[in-house]
């Protein structure tokens, strides 16, 4: 391997590792603080990319798309925790997994009537629709640097605000002791809701980024919803910065098992995963 | 439901099962016969996630390592011998239930649940993506195992009413022998390890080599349900041992309600049972389906076999407490 296909896969190795990060950390802050198993977080990520291409197509840009799909994502975050998640913080973890399971086939059957079953795709926005030249013959594009360049923007405003800020203080505090916390006053019930929708617009946000890159397909949150729970057990549950680590690993191994052992590519993930959890059976980075 | 209800209610589920092929309807037996397929899975994955509180997230694993053992092991253009195939594909998945049990044993919790998905999607793309078993396209079983020993033949597989009749007595079978099972010493010590683990250990029981047993049987009774698979239907992909198979038999046991070996039958039945109405119903089925599902949690925890206790209950008032 040359060293300027060493750099185009670093770049998209960092790419897709912070892509994932956005997904898997709305779900290890949703896993970690209200002890929800929530399969259908994979469904967030599509339902970002259906509003993305949705919204492009209503008004020509993916940038004005996206400005408007936060809110609804986040509003509809809200809801949901509102109306199903909130009457399962004190149920079974397999009763957890058999709604959110529902949930997936209620919002994938939605999506084949609302928009059918078609292929999309999903235009770059056209400031945005360069390729940088590496060498004579390679070229990167300035979409994909401008999306990892969008999560790490994010990454730091998340531990900013959660490490820094008075929700954060209690988001934190939620995840260390839910009892102690409604004791001193605090409103557990609006935090949940607020971690909730956060962790939805979050995985929407990686979809409607993603959008562009993958096309918009079905079942499109199924393949992520598996890689971003192996993140999120590698990276330790509830620490988002375990996820940030995990998802970097997840991306490395990825394309570069795609690119020097492609026979196999398919289960690096699971064997990094498995070796990971056997030598730190609770992840990379879980907290005392 | 008391001892002795409860065993007329199998004896009549039982024969209700026995009369269906005199229906003559070659649709609900082949329907039926992939219930009772599902049933055994179920079961098998009931012994772990009920009785020994192991949650397995990659059960199909075994079921589809299985199914590909009787596709591959028979001879192409001929029928296989089914009292060698049988036995070497529930082989195959017991071996490969115990060597992965050695590993995914050593987590707990949540951590189980993950990393036996870990492995069993491992397992997926070792048949999706290499040439093994003919790649994401799969492979097919040409012509169904026959049960002749010597120049003697008691059955017929060909024949759709002696395969029901040969996989409805494996479901009575592995019933049984799983009842047996929970009934003995071994038994108690996996449903003790459900309750508190380190009581059990503190009393001088070696737990892990207990789950690992336990492990190890379930997959290979899961092995027995994936071989009848590619009996009945006679063509295997690598689809069988996806994370979605692992989730709809997890979805049966918890459906039925755990740690009941009836329950996980009737949990079979009615997911399959379900699926067949709502997809004759709708191309959209599955939207009935989830909303079916997310119904029964929200409103009915402790799945439907509850439903007998909570309609006594219901009818008798509040008097019962």
């Amino acid at each position: 391997m040359d060293f300027a296909t060493f750099l185009i896969q670093t770049l998209n190795a960092l790419q897709y590792g912070l892509l994932l990060f956005l997904v898997a950390s709305g779900l290890t802050l949703v896993f970690g603080i209200m002890g929800i198993i929530n399969l259908a977080h994979g469904s967030f990520y599509m339902i970002g990319a259906y509003l993305a291409f949705v919204l492009t197509s209503a008004t020509g840009s993916l940038v004005l798309a996206i400005v408007l799909g936060i809110p609804l994502a986040l509003l509809f975050g809200a809801f949901l925790e509102w109306l199903l998640f909130s009457h399962l913080y004190k149920r079974d973890h397999l009763e957890q997994v058999l709604l959110t399971y529902g949930l997936i086939l209620v919002f994938e059957e939605l999506r084949s009537l609302l928009v059918g079953n078609d292929v999309h795709g999903v235009n770059i926005p056209a400031f945005l629709d360069a390729s940088i030249r590496l060498t004579e013959v390679m070229t990167y594009p300035v979409y994909r640097l401008a999306v990892s360049a969008v999560c790490v923007v994010l990454a730091v405003a998340l531990y900013f605000v959660i490490q820094r800020t008075r929700l954060g203080m209690m988001i934190r505090a939620g995840n260390d002791d839910r009892t102690m916390v409604e004791a001193l006053g605090i409103n557990i019930n609006m935090i949940y809701r607020v971690v909730f929708a956060l962790g939805v617009a979050l995985a929407a946000l990686a979809g409607m980024l993603a959008a562009p890159m993958s096309s918009v397909f079905p079942n499109m949150g199924s393949q992520v919803l598996i890689i971003s729970f192996v993140i999120v057990v590698i990276g330790g549950i509830g620490s988002v910065w375990g996820a940030l680590v995990a998802a970097l690993i997840v991306g490395f191994a990825d394309t570069f098992g795609k690119v020097l052992l492609p026979e196999i590519s398919g289960m690096i993930v699971y064997l990094v995963m498995a070796v990971v959890l056997l030598w730190r059976p609770e992840g990379i980075l879980k907290k005392g | 439901m008391n001892a002795q209800a409860s065993l007329i209610f199998k004896l009549v589920a039982l024969a209700v099962l026995a009369c269906v092929p005199l229906s003559g309807e070659s649709f609900y037996v082949e329907l039926i016969s992939k219930m009772l397929v599902m049933a055994i899975f179920a079961m098998s994955l009931d012994l772990l996630v009920g009785f020994t509180g192991l949650v397995s997230f990659g059960h199909a694993a075994y079921f589809g390592i299985a199914a590909y053992a009787a596709a591959l092991l028979s001879p192409k253009y001929d029928a296989g011998n089914l009292w060698l195939l049988l036995p070497g594909a529930v082989g195959l998945s017991a071996l490969a239930a115990f060597v992965i049990g050695l590993f995914v044993l050593r987590t707990k919790g949540i951590y189980f649940i993950m990393v036996t998905l870990a492995f069993a999607q491992m397992a997926y793309f070792v048949f999706h993506d290499t040439p093994v078993g003919g790649g994401s396209d799969g492979i097919y079983l040409n012509v169904k195992p026959s049960a002749a020993i010597g120049g003697w033949e008691p059955f017929d597989l060909g024949n759709g009413t002696h395969q029901y009749y040969f996989i409805l007595a494996l479901m009575v079978l592995v019933y049984l022998l799983l009842r047996r099972v929970l009934q003995s010493p071994f038994g108690r010590v996996l449903v003790g390890i459900k309750s508190n683990e380190h009581r059990m250990q503190s009393m001088g029981y070696l737990t892990y080599r207990y789950k690992l047993g336990a492990f190890t049987l379930a997959g290979a009774l899961g092995g027995v349900a994936g071989f009848l698979y590619a009996v009945l239907f006679g063509f295997v992909t690598p689809e069988l041992l996806s994370w979605h198979e692992s989730g709809n038999v997890l979805l049966m046991v918890i459906l039925g309600g755990m740690g009941n070996l009836v329950g996980a039958v009737v949990g079979a039945f009615a997911f399959e049972g379900m699926r067949g109405v709502f997809e004759s119903w709708t191309e959209h089925w599955q939207l009935l389906m989830g909303g079916v599902i997310v119904a029964l949690v929200l409103f009915l925890p402790g799945g439907l076999s509850s439903l007998p206790g909570r309609i006594r209950r219901a009818l008798q008032g509040g008097e019962a407490k």
